[in-house]
């Protein structure tokens, strides 16, 4: 009833396999997540190592590239590839957080406000409601603003105005299911309340959850790099991807390769994500509409 | 209808408070003290402190300085910014249009593009097209637009040099501020080509805030017209003998559109986000602009201000939104 | 009771030859409609019943042009007042299409597109077939309400059909499919999401209206009681083959195919005060488990070895038979 047997898994599996689309953002984010598991040992140079005969170098094929810098070097002569590496693990452990946080407390504050109803779920809704309303980036900057640039700032930021997707979905799979005959049965027999909400409601909004779940990385890796490309996020020599671009507005004329290759990781990155979510999202489908 | 109307105008209240309630602690939350985050000024002596504590009236209960606040509010007076000396408000209102004229052309790039392409993957199922156009909509769903800016600038400005860098119109030319759209001001204005060179600057902008809604949009086209496609009285249309495009365009086209303007009308958040990274790349002189400098400056006012004002636009903006919903069903109307 | 005998009984209206219609899927191939034939002569009206899943629907939706992607469709002949189909261009088939021959369907509320009012709907037709102008459509419209029995037509008129009644948005669908004076109407299911009240109404109106016009029409209906009423031929269906084609009279007293002796002794009307109400054991093949001879075999009370042969087709005027051992010979009764 409320938990999946192996057959249902097999059956969503064959449908994702299905959408070609779904498969290449897969094997992408494998692709990536195994790039920045190696990355200290994959990247030829350390991501702050700095040497200033090898600044603004071009990448290798193109004159004046050299093959010790394949993709070239930055104003101050760090290596773009080993930087790209590096900032893989930066931006899926950035991802990884960001989700994490909002799903534990969207959940949280979802199943709290679904279930006790009255005037905490009042607040709660429209809490949300504000921080929908806001422009996201908007909001990210002010809180940042608030708490001082850096990395953990931003990604609190991030998490708290992605928060209100999560707390409506649990909620309103908490208002479906708690009317549902088989709560009912688990209250009689003296489940108590706690129980009630992890057991069985939980697992039942778990498909929109982690479609969710899955295109938020992609936001949350989205607006990271942008925090961190206005000097809100993380802060330089950190390699993220989108500190990379800060200052590479000065660099559009004379390297191209500097202002390029950092936006296209972001590309290829948030892409795969949200082939894989999409892709998730059309596999379950059927089975959210039991 | 009329209660539709008024229950839905309800909902704004709550959300005006709760707004207002953000802004309001926005400048106590700053680390420090809050006399000298809205003074700007660093080690105040005693006097002068005491002085600006009652000044800025935060000697009084808290309850008392947000209602203060809020009759501020509903007045215009959004206080100072700490830099210029100006009010908020007037700065605001001199930028605004600057903003709006951007996302105004950028929504209408995304609807011109998105919805046909929305309804060509539509009507041509699984087809190169179809999958095509979505793997199009998706790489510019994907896309950081700070990049695809700079991108841009690179390919047009740089090497090809066929648009202008930065700004709103070139330095050249001096238009006098009547609408505040400069597309409009210098269309009617005498200077020659001013026009022309307001339009050059605006199309690489457009191109960039508008590309996130485009792929939204032509998305959405698509799978409301997929669904729509499939109902009876679609096929009660093709009965009569109907023409396919008589078919797709108004049958069919009519029913889908209501989802899709939920959709636009939410879009307006994204493009007041995307706005602020925008305006930053090309130096565009809006909202978006100003708010980034506000916090490079420490301009705490302006920032809460600022939040404020553009929270309340989105705010009004959704509600406009809803109540058209329910012009455009007729379910509602009647 | 059965409509009046056809005027021109040597004048063919309709000719369907061995029309076959597939769906591919992942599971095999579906053959919805598998070799079907029939004839129809002006004015005649035929009805087709069948269990669900018998292909009625899909081979009248054939023969209008109105299937969709993934069908497949293949016939030998299929010709309509003398005009091939088959190799008629889109545009000369849409000029046929709700003009000649016009079809309505099961579920009327769903039927009628929600975004525009019965009078746009209505004027639709006329001019598009009819070349009326605005004002004379609107005219017209209302005379055709009134003649599909809507009381205070002209007030219904700007309507939409949400406001309108089950009954009523049928009655709407009828008048848009008799608007150009059709010579053949196919009528799929038009009573059975109906209420029992209204099935009764609609029925007598579709009767009264094809003698009236003298236009051909085939009523397809999965209930049996329904079409003894209106019908002067009936054909059984089973599982997308035609099993027996005879006159209705005949067809109900003395059927000669098995699979309409256990569908009329279903007929609760049939049941004669038995213990319990007659089945038909066993289910309707689908794509994996169709049988390579006669369809009906694992489920007829008097299948014998022959029968895992294809079932020969018995043919005698406008009646047929498929069937190796008919429970009549064709041509022994009159």
């Amino acid at each position: 009833m409320a938990t999946s047997t192996p057959s249902s898994f097999a059956s969503f599996w064959t449908a994702f396999r299905r959408n070609r689309g779904a498969l290449l953002g897969l094997w992408t984010v494998l692709a990536i997540v195994c790039i920045a598991a190696m990355a200290p040992w994959l990247a030829p140079y350390g991501p702050t190592l700095t040497d200033n005969q090898v600044f603004l170098t071009p990448p290798a094929w193109q004159s004046g590239g050299s093959a010790a810098h394949w993709l070239g070097t930055d104003a101050i002569g760090r290596d773009i590839l080993s930087r790209l590496m590096h900032g893989a693990r930066l931006s899926l452990t950035i991802g990884v957080a960001v989700v994490a946080i909002s799903v534990v407390l969207g959940c949280a504050l979802g199943l709290a406000a679904g279930y006790l109803r009255g005037v905490f779920d009042m607040v709660v809704m429209r809490c949300m409601d504000v921080i929908l309303t806001l422009p996201s980036l908007l909001l990210a900057i002010v809180i940042v603003a608030i708490l001082g640039p850096g990395l953990v700032n931003a990604m609190l930021a991030v998490a708290i105005v992605v928060l209100p997707h999560y707390v409506r979905i649990t909620r309103a799979a908490v208002l479906a299911e708690a009317q549902r005959d088989f709560v009912t049965a688990a209250r009689l027999s003296g489940a108590g309340h706690l129980r009630l909400m992890l057991v069985e409601i939980l697992p039942n909004c778990a498909a929109p959850l982690i479609v969710q779940a899955s295109l938020g990385l992609s936001t949350a890796i989205l607006d990271a790099a942008a925090l961190g490309f206005l000097g809100l996020g993380a802060q330089p020599p950190l390699p993220e991807w989108g500190t990379m671009l800060a200052d590479a507005r000065e660099f559009v004329l004379r390297a191209w390769w500097v202002v390029t290759f950092p936006g296209l990781a972001i590309l290829v990155t948030v892409l795969a994500f949200n082939l894989l979510g999409d892709g998730l999202r059309d596999a379950l489908d059927p089975k959210l509409k039991r | 209808m009329w209660r539709f109307v008024f229950t839905r105008l309800g909902l704004v209240v709550p959300t005006f408070f709760g707004m207002t309630l953000l802004a309001f602690f926005l400048i106590r939350l700053v680390p420090g003290d809050p006399i000298e985050t809205l003074a700007g000024e660093r080690g105040i002596d005693a006097v002068r402190h005491a002085q600006l504590l009652h000044a800025y009236g935060l000697d009084q209960p808290l309850l008392t300085q947000y209602g203060i606040y809020i009759a501020k509010v509903l007045r215009g007076d959004l206080g100072k910014s700490i830099i210029t000396q100006a009010p908020v408000m007037q700065e605001f209102l001199a930028l605004f249009p600057a903003t709006v004229e951007l996302a105004l052309c950028a929504m209408l790039f995304a609807l011109l593009l998105g919805i046909p392409a929305g309804v060509l993957a539509a009507v041509k199922r699984n087809s190169v097209y179809d999958h095509g156009l979505m793997g199009a909509a998706l790489t510019g769903y994907s896309m950081p637009i700070f990049w695809w800016g700079l991108l841009l600038i690179l390919l047009f400005s740089v090497q090809l040099g066929w648009t202008p860098v930065s700004g709103r119109i070139a330095v050249a030319y001096f238009i006098e501020p009547s609408t505040g759209f400069l597309l409009i001001d210098s269309a009617l204005s005498d200077e020659k080509g001013a026009f022309l060179s307001a339009l050059g600057h605006l199309v690489l902008p457009t191109i960039v805030l508008g590309t996130n809604p485009l792929a939204v949009v032509a998305r959405m086209t698509r799978s409301a017209m997929l669904e729509v496609l499939g109902e009876d009285y679609v096929r009660t249309a093709r009965a009569k003998g109907l023409p396919p495009w008589r078919v797709v365009a108004i049958h069919a086209l009519r029913n889908a559109m209501v989802p899709v303007v939920t959709v636009i009308g939410l879009q307006v958040g994204v493009l007041f986000t995307g706005a602020i990274l925008t305006e930053t790349i090309f130096s565009w002189p809006g909202v978006g602009k100003w708010l980034i400098e506000a916090i490079a400056r420490r301009d705490y006012p302006v920032l809460q201000g600022g939040m404020l004002l553009l929270g309340l636009i989105v705010m009004a903006v959704n509600v406009l939104v809803d109540l058209t919903y329910g012009l455009i069903n007729p379910r509602i109307r009647s | 009771m059965p409509a009046a005998a056809p005027m021109h009984p040597f004048a063919r209206l309709l000719e369907l030859a061995d029309l076959q219609v597939d769906f591919p899927s992942d599971q095999g191939v579906l053959h919805a409609v598998d070799g079907l034939s029939l004839q129809l002569h002006a004015g005649e009206v035929l009805g087709i019943v069948g269990e669900s899943g018998s292909g009625k629907s899909v081979a009248m939706m054939a023969l209008m042009g109105l299937l969709s992607f993934p069908a497949q469709m293949r016939a030998t002949r299929m010709q309509f007042a003398g005009q091939d189909l088959l190799h008629a261009s889109a545009a000369q088939r849409r000029a046929i299409t709700g003009k000649d021959m016009a079809m309505i369907f099961q579920d009327p509320m769903s039927s009628l597109n929600p975004s525009f009012t019965v009078a746009y709907q209505l004027s639709e037709t006329l001019r598009l077939h009819l070349g009326m102008d605005a004002r004379a459509a609107r005219n017209h419209a209302a005379t055709l309400l009134a003649q599909v029995g809507i009381a205070d037509a002209a007030s219904r008129l700007d309507a939409y059909p949400h406001q309108l009644s089950g009954g009523m948005c049928q009655r709407v669908m009828i008048a848009m499919a008799i608007a150009c004076q059709p010579q053949l109407l196919i009528a799929d299911e038009p009573t059975t999401a109906l209420d029992v009240t209204v099935q009764a109404q609609i029925l007598e109106l579709l009767a009264q209206l094809q003698r009236t016009h003298g236009m051909a029409m085939v009523l397809i209906s999965h209930d049996m009681g329904v079409v003894s009423q209106v019908a002067q031929r009936v054909a059984v269906m089973y599982a997308g083959q035609v099993v027996e084609v005879q006159e209705a009279g005949a067809l109900f007293d003395a059927p000669r195919h098995p699979y309409t002796q256990a569908l009329l002794q279903a007929m609760p009307q049939r049941s004669q005060g038995a213990k319990r109400l007659a089945t038909i054991p066993g289910m309707v093949p689908g794509v994996a488990d169709r049988p390579s001879g006669c369809l009906f075999a694992p489920r007829c009370a008097h299948a014998q070895t022959a029968c895992n042969t294809p079932a020969p087709i018995h043919r005698d005027g406008g009646s047929q038979v498929r069937c190796h051992f008919p429970l009549h010979p064709l041509g022994a009764i009159a």
